[in-house]
């Protein structure tokens, strides 16, 4: 290597030539590539929506036209649990949570969230007829590693369990990362959230619900923690301060 | 193709393979290896990046000021795969979600950083993409390996499609729990050492 490049300002130069190529380079991928990206995220989360509501098997490979016709998303406001105005499209649960204007501390945060944004999104199915099929309500709780995301399925009544299907996790595979088995998630429908009382009562119960246990599940064997945390997401979201306003409100109809 | 270029291009798979006689690269081996269809996606991100790592350095090889020689080829690799994540986030987003931060920590892959400093900082550009690419097929080699075990016996299947139907599923094959957790892959590689130098004994090393 000849000295005559060693010099202070070649080297310099040099760095910030490197420098601005490699910046440009990602620049380009990165803003090339966002159409595509953003497609991609928007039909991940389609797709898990009609998981959610049972549609999924129908739509074959019309994701896109499927949601669209079925589909209705809404923003509420979680205190109160009214519908408001809001840009459903561009509204982003992670970030909103980690603005504090825009979400609050729970007092009972069972579902280890540490801040839950103000506003939810959640999407009404409708049946052929148009009328009101499935309500589906994002929820996110702490597992073992990370917090898991998903949604929960729900018919009119707010208590008949459709679905619960994660949609983003960093759980054990074969352990935690089992609430994605279709056979696990096979269980859900049918069970009831709220006993006559109207508390949520939905359990995960160690090896093995009982046959007839309406509000019990099998929980994941090798995986207790998270099983508990599906538990706690489940009662933290149908509880005060999850969506327990919004469910007040609308349990005897409303929605449509 | 010349003899020479085929000890480039084929040497670190059995001869010199990067995580079994140099063991570099270990880290990500545990990680992505609990599925075959995970490994595969890996070992393509690290062939592409290796492979132009190793030209773009080489290209520069002779401007490069050596007092920031890490740096330059940091801020390469680094590019590249970036690029690689954002390509993979387009065209192939569930794969993606599940290689999650493993994709951006080939940066700190040591083949990929060795090969540019060992290799492409010497030789001429072509010799030094094909010799990326060779490094990366064999890190790729062992991860094939790797996960093919770790699914088949942890999760009963071969790129997802069932093979030993698990007893969960109603089967009769009770998944290995412990091929499942990370760590597992230490045991295939150590065995997988442990084949390739009863096979070529020039690579045990001295005591």
């Amino acid at each position: 290597m000849s000295s005559n490049k060693e010099t202070f300002g070649k080297t310099l130069g040099f760095v910030l030539v490197i420098c601005l190529v490699c910046a440009a380079l990602v620049s380009i991928a990165a803003v090339g590539l966002k159409p595509l990206q953003t497609a991609n995220k928007l039909l991940d989360k389609q797709t898990k929506i009609l998981e959610a509501s049972g549609l999924l098997a129908d739509a074959g490979k019309d994701i896109v036209g499927t949601y669209s016709k079925r589909v209705e998303a809404k923003m509420i406001d979680l205190k109160t649990g009214t519908i408001i105005e809001g840009d459903v499209n561009t509204f982003d649960e992670r970030s909103d949570s980690r603005d504090s204007a825009k979400s609050t501390k729970p007092t009972n945060d069972i579902a280890g969230l540490s801040r839950r944004a103000d506003r939810a999104v959640i999407y009404l199915v409708k049946n052929e007829q148009g009328q009101l099929d499935t309500i589906v309500l994002p929820i996110v709780g702490g597992g073992l590693w990370d917090l898991m995301y998903g949604f929960v399925g729900l018919s009119p009544d707010f208590n008949t369990v459709q679905s619960v299907v994660y949609s983003d996790l960093k759980e054990t595979p074969g352990l935690g990362a089992e609430v994605l088995n279709p056979k696990w998630k096979a269980l859900w429908p049918g069970k009831k959230m709220f006993n006559e009382q109207g508390d949520v009562a939905i359990k995960l119960v160690k090896g093995g619900a009982k046959q007839g246990d309406v509000h019990g599940v099998d929980a994941l064997s090798g995986a207790t923690l998270t099983s508990n945390g599906v538990e706690r997401t489940l009662h933290f979201w149908l509880g005060d301060e999850g969506y327990g306003p919004f469910i007040a409100k609308f349990r005897n109809g409303g929605l449509n | 193709m010349s003899s020479d270029t085929k000890k480039v291009l084929f040497g670190p798979v059995v001869d010199n393979n990067p995580i079994a006689l140099q063991v570099l690269g270990v880290c990500s081996a545990l990680a992505v290896t609990s599925s075959m269809a995970n490994a595969l996606v890996m070992t393509l991100a690290v062939i592409v990046v290796t492979a132009f790592s190793n030209l773009f350095i080489s290209i520069i090889r002779n401007q490069i000021p050596s007092s920031v020689r890490i740096i330059v080829q940091m801020a390469i690799i680094a590019s590249l795969v970036i690029v690689v994540d954002q390509v993979l986030k387009a065209f192939s987003y569930q794969l993606s979600k599940e290689l999650s931060v493993y994709i951006g920590l080939i940066i700190t892959n040591c083949i990929v950083m060795g090969r540019a400093e060992a290799f492409a900082m010497k030789e001429k550009p072509g010799v030094s993409f094909l010799d990326g690419i060779g490094n990366g097929l064999g890190y790729g080699a062992v991860l094939m390996v790797v996960a093919f075990f770790r699914e088949l016996l942890g999760f009963g299947t071969i790129f997802g499609l069932e093979v030993l139907q698990l007893t969960q599923n109603g089967g009769w094959y009770q998944g290995n729990g412990l091929l499942v957790l990370p760590f597992s892959s230490f045991f295939i590689i150590g065995l997988i050492i442990w084949a390739i130098r009863q096979w070529k004994p020039e690579q045990v090393e001295e005591d």
